[in-house]
């Protein structure tokens, strides 16, 4: 079965979805990145859907799953990229990702989530 | 049938006495009054109108014979159309002329024949003013349609205040057709400009109720998912108390004027606006 790689940049976990998204690759990816988490201790999730131009109300509220998951373990999401037509049709879908952060590009989130590592303390690099 | 070709010997025979009556009768209407069209203008229009007319038209036929003379109807009420003439004093041009006809055939033709050519006639002439009436109203209709589309999309520009920072200025009222191009259009240029801040300025908002509420809520949650804050500014006091009578709340950063709300988003992006004239006056300061 396809699964989307979860990449470890440091403190932070970056995903991108490059192929179509369906409901299996979708729950499948909500599961890898809960263990990822836990395993690495990751402080930050950044979600690249860049290339994603079809969205669901399913796959919407993965991404609300995925942001509270993380939340629960001490990771903030970030999601990055979106398209604007992907954008009106959540909006219309009546899904706000309250809970996410945004940002209009990787590099952005990267940033937003630096800051917030920045703000936790250096003493983050000597966790057991 | 001889009659019909007699008619149109007739017409082209008497077609400068038949111009002149029919202008006077035009005149007489108040054509001319408003000075829209010129008299020479409408005298040539008359001549090549009976020309066609007299030269094909009195022949019997259908309307798929009246080729040239349609094409030369239609422009003109087109233009008519667009020069802001009533649909009465559009058909009317083409009605004027049974009167002097009718007085041609009448001094021209025997009694026998008399009826029978007027009845075709007015038939003919008839045909030609609905004709007329229709290209008329439908010319109104292509105004009317191109100027929505132009005020669609006039009034929906997206602003680069600064880098990074844009500014919508909405004027008049949103409804769920205009909030979707306006949502597309500010996050096309979010894209386009990489902006991290949207203000979304509603002083040419005439009145802002539950409806246009939610529809600018949805433009900022949309921009929100792309990475983008949205400020609202230009809320008028009155539009602020109907707001809250009515109980919409935005739940978003408002600030009463463009200024106001550039000035927060200078400072989110971490920018400063300082002054470089000399130290102030006494007295202005």
């Amino acid at each position: 079965m396809d699964r989307i790689p979860i990449l470890k940049m440091g403190d932070a976990l970056l995903i991108t979805i490059q192929v179509d998204i369906h409901d299996q690759i979708a729950i499948a990816l909500e599961n890898d990145l809960t263990q990822k988490i836990a395993t690495t201790g990751a402080r930050g999730v950044l979600i690249d859907i860049s290339s994603l131009e079809i969205v669901d109300s399913f796959i919407g509220r993965m991404l609300d799953n995925i942001a509270a998951v993380s939340r629960m373990l001490d990771a903030e999401t970030v999601v990055v990229g979106m398209q604007p037509a992907v954008a009106i049709t959540l909006v219309e879908l009546g899904l706000g990702l309250t809970g996410v952060k945004t940002a209009l590009n990787v590099e952005r989130g990267m940033l937003l989530i630096q800051n917030r590592l920045g703000a936790l303390g250096r003493d983050r690099a000597h966790r057991p | 049938m001889t009659n019909e070709k007699d008619l149109s010997r007739i017409v082209t025979d008497n077609l400068g006495e038949v111009t002149r009556e029919w202008v006077v009768k035009l005149k007489a209407d108040g054509t001319l009054q408003t000075g829209r069209i010129k008299e020479s203008e409408l005298e040539t229009e008359c001549r090549r109108f009976l020309e066609l007319a007299a030269s094909e038209m009195f022949k019997p036929g259908d309307s798929a014979q009246l080729g040239p003379i349609h094409d030369m109807l239609g422009s003109l009420s087109r233009s008519r159309a667009l020069q802001g003439f009533t649909p009465s004093e559009t058909s009317n041009f083409v009605l004027a002329v049974k009167l002097p006809l009718f007085e041609l055939i009448g001094r021209q033709l025997g009694p026998a024949e008399q009826a029978q050519t007027m009845m075709a006639l007015t038939a003919f002439i008839d045909r030609l003013a609905l004709f007329t009436i229709e290209t008329f109203q439908r010319s109104r209709e292509e105004v009317i349609i191109r100027q929505q589309r132009e005020i669609a999309e006039l009034s929906t520009p997206v602003v680069r205040l600064w880098g990074g920072i844009l500014a919508l200025p909405l004027i008049g009222t949103l409804d769920s057709e205009r909030t979707q191009v306006v949502m597309e259009n500010l996050l096309q240029s979010i894209v386009e400009y990489s902006a991290e801040i949207a203000i979304i300025d509603i002083t040419g908002v005439p009145t802002v109720d539950t409806l246009v509420a939610q529809h600018l809520l949805k433009t900022v949650a949309a921009a929100r998912l792309m990475g983008a804050d949205c400020l609202i500014s230009g809320i008028r006091p009155q539009i602020a108390q109907t707001m809250v009578h009515l109980g919409v709340e935005l739940n978003v950063v408002s600030k009463a004027s463009l200024a106001d709300a550039l000035a927060l988003a200078f400072q989110r992006v971490g920018l400063r606006v300082i002054s470089t004239a000399p130290e102030p006056r006494a007295g202005l300061a």
